[in-house]
């Protein structure tokens, strides 16, 4: 039984199953328990589950570590940051304690400690609610790194993170909290580490992370229309990166872009492509390429911040260059006006 | 100061036996040490043994206990295992972390020792969340969390002492106050005139100096802090004056550098938590030099067992290095 479910309501039910199924289960974040409830995921769980989801002081490196020790003596918690950036200021406790901890004392035990981190976009989130850092956390090894897109995943990927029982960082992008898709009813998990294929394709694969994906699909559908197949893959895990699943499409279509949401130089684009030329070399038949937020800082005002972020366009563009396609053949995607907010059900502030 | 009562013939027999354990353990490293054998930082603690002793002996085997990159002595007198500890300065399979620690990740859960991790006041918010977890978990246990004055000016530190109060959490934070962080004096980091308790005791948390070269005086104040918070009355800061007579890192003395005066040193060397203890013993009739002549030798044989114990082990296999970066599935 599935029904159409927004990724904030995937995400509140994901939630709630996890608390009802184990007691050990609870959640902390700046504004838990506020009216807002998180965008919305927690609004309600505080009646259900009282003191198991609580509000916290504005500390985020102290609360992680906090929330890591609980993990040490069986809780599983679930911590939340409405904005990476602030998740920054607890890089000591997640990187260098929790990611370590079960390698460095000989695996004797693991933490599980899910983060929910959201990455801002466009309404002015500027320079410092708008960084897309999954590769800093992606590049740590003892973290685990999910970027789900549908709803479906959202939810599948959440209890999966909850039930791991290693820290899991759980990037959402604040573009993809509206959308809507199809959710099955009751528990279910989508298994860490695999990558799903969008759509299948022939001639160019498109791996993409996050919001990217959905530019990767419009892409396509416009491809398609001038005869190009191309496939879509959705990584949806950072870390561990799918690679087999990366090659096999990129061996079957000998053409490459990466699309993801950060910037490109020591990033997932980088990786992706890196990991295809390295490993599927004779299978190229073209230079993959790779999109990513443009390298500044992201400015607020609103005909600027546009320009940091990669279009369908620009993707269905360099498909066209990659197969020899003639540019005049392809009818580019639009892009949704205004361009600094994902669609018109979004009003600000966000 | 008022009279106290005394404590136990065989508290205070057992105090000054663990303390000798722990100096006994660390020279014996200093003399090995230079061997390079034990290819991983050490921080040793000699001179500092009175505020680990006093602190576990209140606390229950079962309760909880964490420390930083200075953690021999909270390790052992917790009850933390000897064998392991050594194995794991060899860098042995046998160790307490099988070798992928060192002596900055010593661990021993068995004995409550949930592990110590050198990144300044990194296991303080940790140790309040393994308090938080007690909390949560109604289990009635306590978390100890050692770590020095340096600490205590890490972010850390402060946002942990602040959730830890908000909550009423049953924490002891046993701050080892010896005066430098590695070659850096109170002076340079901290304004003149502070006192680190007093400025503490600023989150409404009960706050105490006591003399970290005393074991007797350490035991009754982490005794007094240990059952409040059982009884749910929350956390205790206790601040211990104490010296290290060794190198920051290293089995050295290192006086010739001139970051503190000799007199400084020979000063604290007099305050020498064992030389008082023994007096005090002795003078007491609470031990004979029999006694002590004896309880040294069962040590030494005790250490001579954990030197041997990693010495024979073996390195771990090589194909562990990708093992366990991941805890696997299942309850655990």
């Amino acid at each position: 039984m599935s029904r159409t479910l927004k990724v904030t309501q995937a995400i509140g039910e994901a939630l709630d199953i996890a608390m009802a199924r184990d007691k050990r289960v609870y959640i902390m974040g700046l504004g838990a328990t506020d009216p807002r409830g998180l965008f919305g995921t927690t609004v309600g769980l505080e009646k259900k589950y009282g003191s198991r989801i609580l509000d916290m002081p504005t500390a985020e490196n102290g609360m992680t570590g906090i929330a890591t020790g609980s993990a040490l003596v069986g809780m599983r918690p679930i911590l939340m940051h409405q904005r990476l950036d602030f998740a920054l200021l607890s890089m000591d406790q997640i990187a260098t304690q929790a990611a370590k901890w079960c390698y460095m004392f000989g695996g004797q035990q693991g933490i599980p400690l899910v983060i929910r981190i959201v990455i801002g976009r466009g309404w002015g989130q500027g320079p410092q609610h708008s960084q897309s850092l999954q590769a800093w956390f992606g590049h740590i090894p003892g973290l685990k790194v999910v970027m789900p897109v549908t709803a479906e995943d959202f939810k599948g990927l959440l209890l999966a993170s909850i039930e791991d029982n290693n820290p899991v960082i759980f990037i959402e992008h604040r573009w993809l909290h509206n959308i809507s898709g199809t959710v099955p009813k009751g528990y279910y998990t989508t298994p860490i580490g695999k990558l799903r294929v969008v759509r299948s394709g022939k001639d160019i694969t498109i791996a993409a992370t996050s919001h990217m994906v959905l530019e990767a699909i419009r892409a396509a559908e416009s491809l398609a229309k001038a005869g190009v197949s191309a496939e879509v893959l959705d990584m949806r895990t950072i870390r561990p990166l799918d690679e087999k699943g990366l090659l096999r499409s990129v061996r079957k279509t000998g053409r490459l872009i990466a699309a993801d949401t950060g910037v490109l130089q020591g990033g997932l684009a980088s990786d992706l492509v890196a990991i295809a030329s390295e490993r599927a070399f004779k299978d190229l038949k073209a230079a993959p390429r790779r999109f990513g937020q443009a390298d500044c800082p992201v400015p607020t005002a609103q005909n600027l911040s546009p320009l940091c972020y990669p279009t369908a366009s620009d993707l269905a563009t360099a498909a066209a260059e990659a197969v020899g396609l003639n540019l005049k053949r392809l009818d580019l995607p639009r892009p949704a006006e205004p361009r600094d907010l994902p669609d018109k059900s979004f009003t600000g502030p966000f | 100061m008022p009279k106290v009562k005394a404590l136990p013939a065989k508290l205070r027999r057992d105090l000054y036996r663990s303390m000798l354990r722990l100096r006994l353990c660390e020279e014996r490293l200093v003399e090995l040490y230079p061997e390079q054998e034990m290819r991983c930082p050490v921080h040793f603690s000699i001179g500092q043994e009175a505020t680990p002793v006093g602190v576990s002996a209140a606390l229950r085997p079962d309760d909880y206990a964490m420390s930083g990159h200075r953690s021999h002595g909270h390790y052992l007198a917790k009850g933390g295992d000897m064998n392991r500890m050594f194995a794991e300065f060899y860098g042995k399979k046998t160790g307490c972390a099988s070798g992928m620690g060192g002596s900055m990740h010593l661990i021993d859960r068995e004995a409550g020792f949930l592990g110590a991790t050198p990144i300044v006041a990194s296991t303080i918010p940790i140790g309040v969340g393994t308090a938080f977890g007690s909390k949560m978990r109604g289990d009635k246990k306590v978390t100890a969390i050692y770590f020095g004055d340096g600490a205590t000016e890490e972010g850390a530190f402060h946002e942990a002492v602040n959730f830890a109060v908000l909550k009423k959490l049953p924490v002891l934070f046993v701050c080892e106050n010896n005066l430098y962080s590695v070659y850096s004096p109170l002076s340079v980091r901290q304004p003149a005139g502070r006192v680190i308790a007093d400025h503490v005791r600023a989150y409404g948390i009960e706050s105490l100096q006591g003399d970290g070269n005393d074991p007797e005086e350490v035991y009754r104040m982490s005794m007094t802090a240990a059952t409040k918070a059982r009884r749910g009355g929350g956390p205790t800061f206790l601040e211990f004056a104490t010296y290290r007579w060794l190198e920051h890192c290293g089995a050295s003395y290192d006086n010739d550098l001139g970051y503190r005066s000799k007199a400084e040193f020979e000063r604290w060397k007099k305050k020498c938590p064992l030389l008082r203890s023994r007096k005090r013993l002795l003078k007491d009739k609470i031990v004979t030099a029999d006694n002590l002549k004896n309880i040294e030798a069962d040590i030494r044989a005790e250490v001579e067992v954990a030197v041997n114990f990693a010495q024979a082990s073996p390195f771990p296999d090589k194909s562990v290095l990708f093992k366990n970066i991941y805890a696997g599935s299942g309850d655990g």
